[in-house]
Parts: structure tokens; sequence; C-alpha cells
């Protein structure tokens, strides 16, 4: 028992970690294997998809017998030039890295909406919906006022992250007051807002004068968030937002009494109700929270490039992608972090890609699905590379979900 | 049927559930099979039904070696199984629940439900189960619930028959009547192993008794060579005290006083009927009843868990009727609930966390809604210490523990808290001998140094181990309350089962006072 009396001294000495050092390493690298080896793998079966995606690889194909080294070199050449032209575009160039963080900004805030509903035990299928809300009040607070910057984009967040909790609180209060599943709900309010946003996008507060197209006002500049450079990367401030959300997320769950009490309604609400929480009201606070966060994601989108208007039914797979990010994220903001990166990479890479091969941009939406598959069915990928099962490491994300 | 098990072995992951176990049970014979939890009876017994296989060993049925690879090898091999939870269709009648897998067909492949009734009849006769064909399970008593799964093992022509602590839900007259069936199965020639951790029934029914613990086989005896204490060290492995050592108890004024109170479960029926009841000060009250008899929606509601209909509750005079559980917790209630693992604890979290998961919100453990975790820390290590829980560390999940050091740590939690009134449902229910013992000392201690208890426990021996009064409760009223020095098992076993004008009777030969309601 290495890893017990590690446990022994770590509280004398600090009081602050839990585990040694070690452990700690090693159960980062158990919480990695996993995700790593389903990218490896959904890059490979990805990888096939292009082969056969592709009219000329296939060509070669059908004349395999005459000439079996061609259509292997033709089915490397297109899947090498493919995932080159994704690297250069998302990674390998610094305005490739800008455009990769630009795009995973909106990704991590509505996924730590359903990350941290979902520590609550709840499963917010509406970040779409609250990133719609957020979006449009934050939008038309943004092209509706002439204010100075420093008072108009604080102004047009706050209505982001306000419209959003109030959406996503809706979900709250009718599954604390009526016990209505939050699955549920939140799918029903996800329509409802697309159609109000349809709705508000033909008023004349939003349309522009002379359009009658489903296209708001453009945000104006004093309520755009500003770019930030580092060297040759541009970012907009909204990269930083998504940060320090994800370290308040953290900080709230595990540093202070509410997210003590909104885990433990989350981890067994029988026993938080016993232990005197009430679990109605953590039910409440965590989907305005969630709400909050995902009318950021949409805030962010709008009041940074390249939007900066409104558009009919636009953000909608945001907020499904942000389910998929949560779940590789396993529910923690670091993970979260790191997954809506990931997602970044392979957005920001998939235009540069069909422009250099004409791979079609869809093969990055079979790349993330089988990502997630693989996820989801952690016993696939051991059965592939032979890993024996984790000591029982968090794999209740994927198994308790809508319970 | 003669059963016999050879040098079976079965691992888990980290743990040899049996290990080289030898049973041997003849035809005729009851067999008792008696371990604490977690010493490898049902798994063995899992073995013998074709739920598991084993790692090792060989099942020899009637002396040839048989191998189940599921239970409908088993049953086709003569071992049926009554388990501890039935498996039955609730709004089936019993005939169609007996018949249930193995329907007989008449012309065009119809169910032929007279023939079904006809067998079900005929069996139910034969050994005096008194099993209606026609009712629907569901509005059958429990005990008559076993005895059609009973009806359904015999239907199937089991010929050895496994029962898995077939007492855990009866009541005490209950269990006399199966008693008698299962003697009546033996005596037809069948074979009976009998699951139970209970020494009492053991020396009842036992032909010979099998001892296991921590997956070995520890002896077999008879109940005449061996007496229950001798039984209870075979089982533990060490000398047992089975008697709690207390003194007379010295009340003072009542803390908790319950009026008239009423109680309705979800379906809205009514499960507390104006039930009255003053726990004081430094006394155990014990609620004695069968399961399911409102007793633990009496303490729900005594806990601010459960809407109360009417009638009120008082706590050292306050009206505290309809507070929510952290109201009732800071009114300096402290309550262990019956499911420990549902109700009492999180199981993903570590026992550091468990163990403050009512009082996180308070100092020193937090400040202006910061956790102080060196201080839910130091307060974890502190009691960890003081309540014997066996962990590996505090950081460790509460649901890696045993079922008694999981308990203990809701113990504990909960016994530093409790200063005035201590609500304890269940308080060693599934526990080994040792946590048993170790549990009701501490629950006297608490009523020493003047704390009310009220406890809920339907084990019969707990209550006459712990209380100084008990109340009993029957479809919700409470029937009586008596004092311990008055209450033999006789009487509460009456009194439980709603008998009340028997009692009265046993209970005016003895000429003592006692409140039958």
């Amino acid at each position: 028992m290495s890893t017990a009396t590690v446990d022994a001294t770590g509280p004398a000495s600090d009081g602050g970690t839990n585990t040694g050092v070690g452990a700690r390493l090693a159960a980062l690298a158990n919480g990695l294997i996993i995700p790593v080896l389903a990218l490896l793998t959904a890059l490979v079966v990805g990888g096939l998809v292009i082969v056969f995606s592709d009219p000329d690889t296939l060509d070669e194909w059908g004349s395999f017998f005459g000439d079996p080294l061609g259509a292997l070199e033709a089915s490397w050449d297109i899947v090498y030039d493919s995932y080159r032209a994704l690297w250069n575009s998302s990674l390998g160039s610094s305005r490739g890295l800008s455009r990769t963080l630009v795009e995973a900004t909106p990704l991590a805030l509505a996924g730590l909406s359903v990350a941290f509903a979902f520590r609550a035990g709840l499963f917010n299928i509406g970040a779409a919906g609250q990133i719609v809300i957020g979006a449009t009040c934050a939008g038309w607070v943004g092209f509706t006022f002439d204010l100075p910057t420093a008072v108009h984009l604080p102004l047009a967040v706050l209505a982001g992250f306000a419209g959003g909790a109030a959406w996503g609180g809706i979900a709250g209060v009718l599954k604390a007051r009526t016990g209505a599943h939050e699955v549920i709900t939140t799918i029903m309010l996800n329509y409802i807002s697309y159609r109000l946003l349809d709705y508000a996008l033909r008023s004349d507060a939003f349309q522009p004068a002379g359009r009658d197209d489903l296209i708001s006002k453009p945000v104006a500049d004093s309520a755009r968030l500003p770019e930030v450079s580092f060297g040759e990367i541009t970012v907009h401030a909204g990269v930083f937002v998504a940060l320090v959300a994800a370290v308040g997320v953290w900080y709230l769950l595990e540093r202070t009494t509410v997210g003590f009490s909104l885990r433990s309604v989350g981890a067994n609400p029988n026993a938080a109700r016993y232990a005197g929480m009430s679990v109605a009201a953590m039910y409440v606070l965590a989907m305005l929270l969630a709400g909050g966060l995902a009318g950021l994601a949409g805030t962010m989108n709008i009041l940074g490039r390249p939007s900066f208007s409104l558009t009919g039914g636009y953000y909608s797979f945001i907020g499904f992608d942000a389910i998929a990010v949560a779940l590789l994220g396993r529910a923690n903001p670091g993970g979260v972090l790191g997954a809506a990166f990931l997602f970044g990479v392979l957005r920001a890479g998939s235009t540069g890609m069909q422009a250099a091969t004409s791979t079609p941009v869809d093969i990055i939406v079979v790349i993330q699905a089988l990502i997630i598959l693989f996820v989801a069915a952690p016993a696939l990928v051991r059965s592939i590379y032979r890993i024996k099962a984790g000591r029982g490491t968090s794999q209740n994300f994927t198994t308790s979900w809508g319970a | 049927m003669k059963v016999e098990l050879r040098g079976i072995t079965k691992r888990f992951p980290g743990v040899v559930a049996c290990n080289g176990v030898d049973l041997s049970v003849e035809s005729g014979e009851v067999h008792a099979l008696l371990g604490e939890n977690g010493a490898g009876k049902s798994t063995l017994m899992n073995i013998l039904f074709g739920l598991y296989t084993a790692d090792e060993g060989e099942v020899l049925l009637d002396d040839s070696p048989q191998v189940c690879h599921s239970p409908s090898d088993a049953i086709g091999a003569g071992v049926g199984m009554v388990h501890q939870h039935f498996m039955l269709v609730p709004v089936f009648t019993v005939a169609e629940n007996v018949m249930l897998g193995i329907e007989p067909t008449g012309a065009l492949g119809t169910i032929d439900r007279d023939e079904a009734r006809r067998r079900v009849v005929e069996l139910s006769d034969r050994y005096g189960l008194a099993v209606d064909p026609d009712a629907t399970v569901e509005d059958l008593p429990v005990g008559v619930q076993q005895r059609v799964e009973i009806l359904k093992a015999l239907y199937r022509d089991a010929r050895c028959l496994i029962l898995d602590e077939p007492t855990a839900v009866l009541t005490p007259p209950e269990i006399d009547e199966l008693m008698e069936i299962v003697r009546q199965l033996a005596d037809g020639g069948r074979s009976v192993i009998f699951i139970t951790h209970k020494l009492r029934e053991v020396a009842r029914i036992a032909d010979r008794i099998t001892v296991l613990r921590t997956g070995e086989v520890v002896g077999t005896t008879t109940p005449g060579e061996s007496d229950e204490q001798a039984l209870a060290t075979m089982m533990v492995g060490h000398e047992v005290q089975l008697l709690v050592d207390k003194t007379a108890p010295d009340p003072g004024a009542a803390v908790l006083a319950v009026h008239d109170l009423v109680v309705d479960d979800e379906r809205g029926h009514r499960v507390v009927d104006r039930v009255s009841l003053d726990v004081r000060a430094g006394e155990i009250v014990a609620v004695a009843g069968v399961q399911g008899n409102g007793q633990s929606e009496l303490v729900e509601a005594l806990c601010g868990l459960r809407p109360v209909q009417a009638g009120s509750v008082r706590l050292d005079g306050a009206d505290v009727t309809g507070r929510s559980p952290r109201q009732m917790y800071d009114a300096g209630l402290a309550h262990v609930p019956e499911d420990r693992q549902r109700d009492g604890l999180i199981g993903s979290f570590p026992v550091a966390s468990n163990l403050v998961l009512n009082q996180m919100r308070s100092r020193p453990f937090s400040r202006r809604g910061r956790i102080d975790r060196r201080a839910v820390r130091r307060h974890a290590a502190q009691l960890v210490e003081d309540f014997d829980v066996r962990t590996p560390s505090i950081d460790t999940a509460a649901s890696t523990l045993s079922g008694g050091n999981q308990q203990k740590v809701i113990i504990a939690r909960e016994f530093v808290h409790a200063e005035r009134l201590l609500v304890l449902s269940q308080p060693t229910r599934g526990l080994d001998v040792g946590s048993i013992q170790y549990i009701h000392r501490r629950i006297v201690a608490k009523r020493d140094e003047g704390v009310a208890v009220l406890l809920n426990s339907s084990e019969l021996d707990e209550v006459l181990a712990l209380a100084d009064r008990i109340a009993v409760v029957y479809r919700g009223r409470l029937v009586g309350v008596v004092d311990r020095a008055d209450a033999s098992r006789e009487l509460i076993g009456l009194l439980m089962a709603g008998a009340v004008d028997e009692a009265a009777a046993v209970e005016a030969t003895g000429d003592e006072e006692v409140t039958v309601t």
C-alpha cells in the first residue's frame, strides 16, 4: 500500500494535497489514456472514411488487382494530405492556432455548462437554447446601445450571462417544483429559443434597415471583445473569459460549501437530503449557473470574431458539441478545457482540410462522433488495445446520464 | 437429494470469496449454512444455483458431477432457490407466478391454467402451505409470498431447496410456520440448505450446521454439540459477548414528545395512524415491528423527511412539527438512517467528506462559504480514530469500505452531534457480530450520557438487548408500549403480529402493567 503511506504524509505536511505527486500523476495518466486512444482510433477510422469518400482513390481500389501498390499509395496520399492540411490550419501555424483558440472558446464555456450541471446530477441538453438566448441578449445590448466600451462591453456580457441563466433557470425551477425531467424541458426550451430568435430577427429591433433575411444588426464596436496578441497569435478576450470560468467552476465545486452541496446532490440526492441539504435549491442553482455559462458561450460567439451578427439557427451545434466536450472532459473543468481545445483544433482544421484536399468538412463530424463513441464505450477501446480495466476511475459520467 | 460440494474456490478481483469449501447435504436433511456477511455463503449458493461458475472444485448431485452454467441448468438438475428478495410478479396470481416460464400448454399452445392451478393446490396441500392459487401476489403478506416462492421451486420439482436468509422479513409467528414447512419438506426426502446468520434459528431447525468464515469452512457441527455461544465464536473467530452490559435507565424529562402523529405514504395510504410516544432523556425506546408497519415512515416524519398530516412533534418542549431536516438537525436531532448506502453516505465521496456531510456549512469546517479542508481532515482523522473506522485513509471513497465500517462512519458523524435526541434506524442491519457489539456499546454509552434514544429495529434480539421500553407498531398503529422488564419474546412477538388480545392474555398471567391500546 504505497499510496496509503503517501496519503498519510500529505495532510500533515500541507493539509492541501490529498495524494502524493506520484499517485496524482498516475491518476492523471489513467484518466488520459482512454481519451488519447479514442482520438487515435478515431483518426485511424476517420482515415478509412477519407479514403472511401474520395472518388479518385476509390477508382484506384477498383483496379486493385492490376496495381495493388497504386491503391495503397493513393490512399496513403489522400489521408496524409488531409491530416497535414488539418494540422497546418489548426496547430501548425499561428493563424491556425489563433482560430483554434477562438473556436474552442464557446465550446469550452458551453462544455463547462453541461459539466457543471452534470456534477449536480442534471443532464443539461439545453446548452443550445441557453446559448441562443444568451447571444440574443448580448447581441441586442451590443447593437442597440451606444455607450463607452468600459460600460458597453461588460453590460453586454452580463446580459448574455443573465439571459442564459434565466433560460436554464426555467428548467431548474420546473425540475425542483414539479419534478419535470430536465432532459425533456431543456430540449423543449431549445426549440422555443430557436423560434424566439427567428421571431426577434424579423423584428425592427433586430433587423438592419433594408434587409429582410434572418440576420441582425452587427454589434457596435464598443461592445466587441478586444483582440489580444501574443506574437503572431491573435485571439479575442473571450479566451480568457473561458479560462477564468473554468477556474471559477473548479473553485466553486471543490472549495466552497455550495459546491459541496451541489456535488452531494449530484452524487446521491437521498443522502444529501438526509444531511439537510435542499435538493430543490441545488437543482435551481445548478441550472441557473449552467445556463449562465452557456449564455456566456453564446455571448463570446456574438461579441467576438468572426460573427458579430445573429443569424437564424446558427448556434445550435455548439450546444450539442458541448455535451460531447463535457463527456470527453469527464465533467471536470480542466478536462473540459482540454476537450474544447481538441474540438477547436478539429473545427479550425476542417475548413483548411477541405480547401487543400477537397476532403469534406463532414469528415470532422465523423471523427468527433467516433471519439465520443470510443470515450463513451471505454470497454471497446480497452479491448482494442488490450488494456486491463482501470481501478474504478470515474466512469459514471456515461453510465448515469439521464438516470 | 444428496448435494455435495468439493473444494469449491471462487475468486473475485482482490478477494477470494470461497476457498476450498467442502459441503455435503444428505437427503432429508436441513443443513444450516451459518456465517457473517461476506463469509461466502451467498457466493457458495450462487455457484450451486448456477449463477456463478466455480474457479476450482466440483458439484455433485446424487453422487454424479454436475456443471450448472445457469439457474435453468440448476433447476433442471433439481436445485431450487428462494432468494432473500422475492422474484415474483406482483400483479399476477399465485398460480400464474408459479407456472411462469414453464406454463403447461394445451392444444394450439394455449396455457392450461386449470392444470397449473390443480398442481399448485396439490402441492400446497401436501406441504401445508395454505396458499390460495387465485390470490394476487401483491395482496399477500410477505410470509405467504415466501411460500409462493417455495411453491415455485417445488413445482419445478426441486429436490434440493436453498433458502437465503428466509426469516429476515418474517414475523415471529410466520417464522414458526416456516420452520414447520421446512421440516415437512425434509421429512419428504428433500434436502434443505438454510442460509442464515441468526444463531437462534439454527438451533431450532438445523440437523447439521456448517459455519463459514472469510470464505473457508470453520467446521460442521450439530445443534446438540454446539450451543449459541460456541457457534458465535466459530462464526466470528474469537470469543464474543452476546449480551450488552447495561445498567437500569435513569430517565429524565421527555426530550421527544410525539402526539397523535399521522403520516401518509407517497400513494396517500395512511402508514402512521395517531401514534403518541415520548422518549425521555437517558432512555432507549425501541420501536419494534415487522418491516413495513409504518416504523420507517414514523422515523422519517420525525426527522423532517416526510410530511406530517396531523398531530405534533415536540423536541425539548418546542413544537418542531413539519420542520425541514436541517432545522431538525439544528434543533438537536441526530439520525442514523435505515439504508446507509442510499441515505446515509455518498459512496463516491471520501470518508472525510462523509464525516462532515451535514456539518460542512458550519464552523469550523467552513467560513464564509469556503471550505476549510484542514479542519475537515483533522476532524475526520479524529473520528476515524475514536470510532475505530477501518479505512486505508480518510481519502478513501466510502463505498469501498465494508458495511460495518460504512456504518461506523455514519455513527461517528451522528453520535458527535447527538446531544439531545438520537434516532437510529436498523443501526446494525447486515453487520458482522463484532461491529454489532461495538455499535450496541456506543448506543448504551450515549444513553448513559443522558441522550434520548429512539431505536427503530426489526431485529427482535436487538430490541430486547438495547431497549428500556418497547413500543410495538402494527399496521401504522401503536399496539403497545412495554417496559423491558415485562417484555418477553413471546409477548412482543404477539404484539408485532397484531395479536393484541392474545398479548393481553399473556400479559395478564405476568400480572405487570402494560399499556395495550
